[in-house]
């Protein structure tokens, strides 16, 4: 092969400049990650194990019945949510969907946390949504195991880096859909609430918000999908819970566990949308 | 002192706004400045004042800056230059919460497609002004009940915005802005969405309640007639430039420049021109002086067919017709007295042409235009009809 003048140009040492970075980070902040690490572990332990007191049978009636109230006393949901259940619990899987359920609840709300603020500044300043479009892009797009990386790295294995690695997945949804949402409020009515005398937090709580608040719920709903879809991610670092199973069924050429594990979490997932969508609505 | 007071306002929208500025200040207009710099003048160096209590309307079509001037008013849109005084506070200058606090003591606005909230009831709309001001729940709900009450929308209270029709929407856009008990007005289109007959009645709602709250309004339209009808004074925008400031009626009767010019030609003058502004004056005789012979001198010269009567103090005394002067002269009578007729119709000064149609119609004689039994003119047939052509002259 001909040499060609791009092979002049010695390599640029992109890997090991984040590495570095990476170690350097890890090194200086290890106090910080580890009282997140512990406070984080016993937190979702802790929601868990009360999760798990709480009998099946109960438990299901409680899913159920929120479902017959929010779905404007229809039966449909309710009867899928008691018979999926109650197949998940019949597979021996009733431990493994309850942490799941924590992995889940807890990545939203952090997701939801951050991201509804962050989606107010970026549409509040040109400046932030220049910044941080390109941010959101890179997050969603970049493939989710490569976060699983630092995730360890900070926070070794278990529940908390699975947390963190769905976080960084499923955050964009709320950020871009509470941006958008915040934009579409029609300009008559910010100019009205202007016109009136209103400082930027009664603008914004008053109005932008409470009229924003249906987009929001979508971008909501979908950041739940998105954590439910890294259980499975998560779980090859130590997440325990129905993804666990599924990694296992794999490393074992189980197509029987896997199945059924998998199903498990398909019920899960059209619960919870089904749910977060009435709820919200 | 005037109650607002604009001075050379100007707005560039765009880069190179210092470049435009310059040129603004050079006469030159939006066109050239586009072509010259990329900029957009939304307003070109406009200057006004509005007296305490007027009506003033400021008028144009879409892009002639009259949304971009109101908005300024109340620093909605940031003005690039000039100054705008509000009871000589210049509101250009004010930091935020100055302005903050002007807008929700002296201003309100009424927006074209009524800027309700959608998620608020009618009630907590009304109110909005009165919250964010921070007045206790029941102060702002007695207040806001009594501006619904006032436009007759208490019973809606607690619908939403869109349960209700758009004529009704913006009795509650008014009602809540006059609940802050604002002194100026800013109504932008207010009535252009709503259709033809519920423009009219919100017209006449706004003129009325006009006489007893005596606020001071400043009105955006593209409608002339709409106007004319409310305006006491109408500042006509094109490009960005005021090109006419009078009354409507300088504005129908002596247009700046053809672009005024055109816009008048499609007004109904019916509803504008009143029995004062086409009244001549009358060939009258005196009763008491002026007999039969001198009555039917006069109108043999003058080709009439029918005289007015008046007394020493131009009383209008009735008239008298060809007819009876001839027959009066051939007995040789003295006076007029025995043949005058009383039966002349006659108007109010301030009658507009469209309502003397009706009285002309059916009359065989003039109509004598009287104020206080006194005689200021009459007005015949014909000039009824070449007043409402559009090139006429008109009678001041």
């Amino acid at each position: 092969m001909e040499e060609s003048i791009l092979d002049f140009i010695p390599e640029i040492p992109v890997s090991d400049a984040v590495e570095s970075f990476m170690d350097w980070l890890t090194g200086t902040f290890a106090f910080l990650f580890d009282s997140i690490q512990s406070f984080g572990k016993f937190v979702m332990e802790g929601m868990t194990d009360l999760l798990i007191l709480i009998p099946p049978v109960l438990f299901i009636l409680i899913i159920a019945a929120a479902a017959f109230f929010a779905s404007g006393k229809k039966f449909g949901l309710a009867a899928f949510a008691i018979v999926g259940l109650w197949f998940v619990q019949n597979q021996g899987l009733w431990e493994d969907l309850m942490n799941t359920i924590t992995l889940v609840i807890i990545s939203s709300l952090i997701s939801i946390v951050i991201g509804v603020p962050v989606g107010i500044w970026m549409a509040k300043s040109k400046w932030a949504n220049t910044i941080i479009t390109p941010i959101l892009d890179l997050m969603q797009t970049m493939p989710a195991f490569v976060y699983l990386i630092p995730a360890v790295a900070f926070f070794g294995i278990g529940m908390v880096p699975g947390v963190f690695a769905s976080v960084i997945f499923a955050l964009p949804p709320t950020v871009r859909f509470t941006n958008l949402g915040i934009r579409q409020v029609p300009e008559e009515l910010v100019e009205a609430s202007e016109s009136f005398g209103s400082t930027g937090s009664q603008k914004l709580f008053k109005v932008e918000l409470p009229l924003a608040k249906s987009t929001i719920m979508a971008g909501i709903n979908q950041t739940v999908m998105l954590a439910l879809s890294m259980v499975v991610i998560a779980s090859m670092i130590g997440a325990p819970g129905l993804g666990s199973e599924v990694l296992s069924a794999l490393q074992r050429a189980q197509v029987g566990t896997g199945f059924v594990s998998g199903l498990s979490l398909v019920i899960l997932a059209i619960v919870m949308d089904r749910l977060t969508q009435k709820l919200t609505k | 002192m005037s109650k607002i007071t604009v001075e050379n306002l100007v707005k560039v929208f765009g880069k190179k706004k210092n470049q435009a500025l310059q040129m603004v200040k050079e006469d030159k207009t939006k066109a050239e400045i586009l072509k010259a710099t990329g900029a957009t003048v939304g307003v070109n160096d406009v200057s006004f004042s509005v007296e305490q209590g007027e009506i003033f309307v400021i008028m144009g079509l879409s892009g002639s800056g009259k949304s971009t001037l109101v908005r300024m008013l109340n620093r909605l849109i940031e003005p690039t230059e000039g100054s705008i005084f509000i009871d000589g506070e210049n509101i250009s200058k004010m930091d935020k919460k100055d302005l903050r606090k002007v807008r929700r003591e002296k201003l309100s606005m009424v927006f074209q497609n009524f800027g309700l909230f959608p998620h608020r009831t009618i009630l907590e709309n009304t109110e909005y002004g009165l919250e964010i001001q921070g007045y206790s729940k029941e102060d702002r709900q007695q207040k806001a009940e009594i501006a619904l009450e006032n436009a007759g929308l208490i019973a809606f209270k607690d619908q939403y915005p869109n349960q209700l029709s758009g004529g009704m929407q913006q009795r509650v856009g008014l009602a809540r802005a006059l609940a802050n008990d604002p002194e100026i007005l800013l109504m932008d289109e207010a009535f252009s969405a709503l259709d033809p007959l519920i423009r009219r009645d919100m017209q006449d709602e706004l003129l009325n309640m006009q006489e007893t709250m005596n606020k001071t309004l400043v009105f955006i339209t593209h409608d002339l007639n709409e106007a004319l009808r409310i305006g006491d004074r109408i500042a006509i925008m094109k490009d960005g430039e005021l090109v006419q400031l009078g009354t409507g009626e300088e504005i129908l009767t002596n247009p700046a420049n053809e672009y005024v010019e055109k816009f008048v030609e499609d007004v109904d003058r019916a509803k504008v021109i009143r029995a004062e502004n086409i009244m001549t004056r009358p060939t009258y005789i005196e009763i008491d002086h002026d007999g039969p012979h001198v009555a039917l001198q006069l109108m043999k010269k003058e080709g009439l067919s029918s005289m007015v009567v008046l007394d020493d103090d131009r009383n209008l005394q009735g008239y008298v017709t060809d007819k009876d002067i001839v027959k009066a002269v051939q007995r040789k009578e003295k006076s007029v007295k025995d043949i005058l007729r009383k039966d002349l119709p006659t108007v109010d000064p301030d009658t507009l042409v469209s309502e003397l149609f009706d009285v002309i119609q059916d009359s065989s004689t003039p109509v004598g235009v009287v104020r206080d039994g006194k005689l200021l003119g009459i007005i015949v047939r014909s000039l009824v009809i070449s007043a409402l052509a559009k090139d006429s002259e008109v009678h001041e």
